[in-house]
């Protein structure tokens, strides 16, 4: 018993450390995601013909490009020499594009998360019918009013499965900073398997580990979609079937 | 002569290639019940709607209480908070009880208190009798119930007058009734109120004027006796005649 406390001691303030790297970064890019995609996503609904091309063109970028060119991009790209250079002759700081890794993750990754949150914070705007909007302006709401107070709480509780899906997808992308530099779980997980070569004990633990994640987060987000459901709802779904 | 609660003229409205309203005009007095009967797709929704705006002519005019909707930089929130609205499918805020749907214009549009706020709205669902069901949400009422929070909801903000789309078409036969009743409450009290609707025993009983919609133009006006016993086009004849056969002979009322 005793060679599985001394593993225990030597793997664990890495992987903690790691953990912990991980948790920030998926907490970080989820609420990056979330301030990006939601406004986003009205403005593709409700936005002027030039702010909507804008907001397309930003979702289709990041849903339609592979997630480590983006990283790579912010990372390598924006650092580039001549890129550096044409920054300072414009009186910006060089540094504003030699990101630290942990900043291009964050970066990187909460571009990515907002495009796909922007699209299913768009699904669940639509969803909400036309005839929710029309009523509150016939009462006199502004187009603002009624879409803080009616289409969104309705449409903010219609994008909890998606958006849960999409924290559970973003944790386990995390994975990919580790290629930065980023010293997350895996990018730990790496380093001790390269020492001590345990990657048959060290792989499964370590997807264990995000297999937890996963499951908690979609514990957590079952427990705020049944607190948050509205009465009289979930009954004619049910009788449905 | 006194100042009509609405005022419609020369009004038109076309979507694309189609012409929805050709010219119409018309106005309604203080107190006044005026029926709209038509058939479907004559322009009788896109009418409604213009006097609030929800639809913008593309010529006319349009007053309420002598102010002009139709007029440019006008603040059509506030005109809109004076002209109540009851739509076909009640449209009722999902997310909210009964009692916070009634609440809803009080508290957002007129910046009411709170507590106020509820009294009024307990006030407006007593009055279409359903004080009983303040905290059950949309989903948990029937069709009939929906309609009638949805008219205690319009009736919160104090309205002048009282637009109805068609406030009984999705509602089950049986539930008909609870809501006419409600309405014809409303007439009694002297609400102005222009109303789009199939219930012709309803427009008997309660209208002072029925108007006849046809193709984006009035064919025929004047009171009840008139237009049901003695019209004078063929059409207003003709699609009495359906009407009735249809929804039966002013029995529903
Ligand atoms: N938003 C819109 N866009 C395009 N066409 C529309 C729109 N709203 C209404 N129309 C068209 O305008 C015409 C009149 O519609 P409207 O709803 O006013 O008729 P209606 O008399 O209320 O009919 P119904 O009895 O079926 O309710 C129809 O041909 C309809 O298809
Ligand atoms: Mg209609």
């Amino acid at each position: 018993m005793s060679w599985l406390i001394d593993f225990w001691h030597m793997i664990w303030p890495h992987l903690g450390r790691g953990l912990l790297v991980t948790l920030k970064l998926s907490g970080g890019a989820l609420l990056i995601g979330f301030l990006l995609g939601l406004p986003t996503a009205l403005i593709r609904v409700y936005g002027s013909p030039w702010a909507k091309r804008l907001a397309t063109l930003y979702v289709d970028v990041f849903r339609g490009t592979p997630l480590l060119v983006q990283l790579f991009f912010i990372y390598y790209g924006l650092a580039d020499p001549h890129l550096t250079t044409l920054a300072e002759s414009i009186g910006l700081p060089p540094s504003l594009l030699v990101l630290p890794p942990m900043t291009a993750a964050y970066a990187a990754l909460g571009l990515n998360s907002g495009a796909y949150q922007a699209e299913y914070f768009r699904g669940a705007i639509q969803a909400v019918s036309g005839g929710q909007m029309m009523a509150a302006r016939a009462l006199g709401m502004s187009r603002w009013q009624a879409i803080r107070h009616i289409v969104l709480p309705q449409a903010l509780r219609i994008a909890i499965p998606p958006w849960s899906n999409e924290a559970a997808y973003l944790v386990k992308y995390t994975s990919v900073v580790y290629i930065i530099a980023v010293p997350d779980l895996f990018g730990e997980a790496r380093r001790i398997m390269s020492v001590h070569y345990n990657q048959m004990i060290m792989l499964p633990f370590v997807g264990f580990i995000y297999l937890l994640m996963v499951l908690f987060i979609t514990w957590v987000m079952g427990k705020v979609e049944a607190a948050l459901r509205i009465p009289g709802l979930e009954m004619e779904e049910q009788e449905r079937f | 002569m006194t100042q009509p609660i609405v005022r419609i003229e020369e009004l038109h409205k076309r979507y694309g290639d189609n012409e929805v309203l050709k010219g119409v005009s018309l106005e309604v007095q203080k107190g006044e019940v005026v029926v709209i009967i038509g058939p479907s797709g004559t322009g009788k929704s896109t009418l409604l709607r213009c006097v609030n705006l929800l639809s913008r002519p593309d010529s006319g005019h349009v007053w309420v209480e002598g102010e002009e909707v139709t007029a440019p930089h006008v603040d059509i929130n506030r005109i809109r908070a004076k002209v109540g609205m009851v739509f076909q499918d009640f449209n009722l805020f999902a997310h909210l009880t009964a009692l916070k749907n009634v609440m809803a214009g009080p508290v957002w549009v007129k910046k009411m208190p709170k507590e106020e706020a509820r009294e009024l709205a307990m006030e407006e669902l007593r009055r279409v009798g359903l004080a009983d069901k303040a905290d059950a949400y949309p989903g948990q009422l029937s069709g009939g119930q929906k309609q009638r929070v949805a008219i205690a909801r319009a009736l919160a903000m104090n309205p002048k007058v009282m637009l109805f789309d068609e406030p009984t078409s999705a509602l089950d036969p049986e539930l008909i009734g609870e809501v006419l009743a409600v309405m014809k409450d409303l007439a009694r009290e002297h609400m102005t109120m222009l109303v789009v609707t199939h219930e012709m025993g309803f427009a008997k009983e309660v209208s002072n004027r029925i108007i006849f919609m046809e193709k984006g133009v009035i064919v025929e006006e004047g009171p009840p006796e008139q237009l049901f016993y003695n019209p004078q086009h063929r059409r207003t004849r003709q699609f009495l005649g359906k009407i009735t056969e249809l929804y039966g002979n002013a029995e529903t009322g």
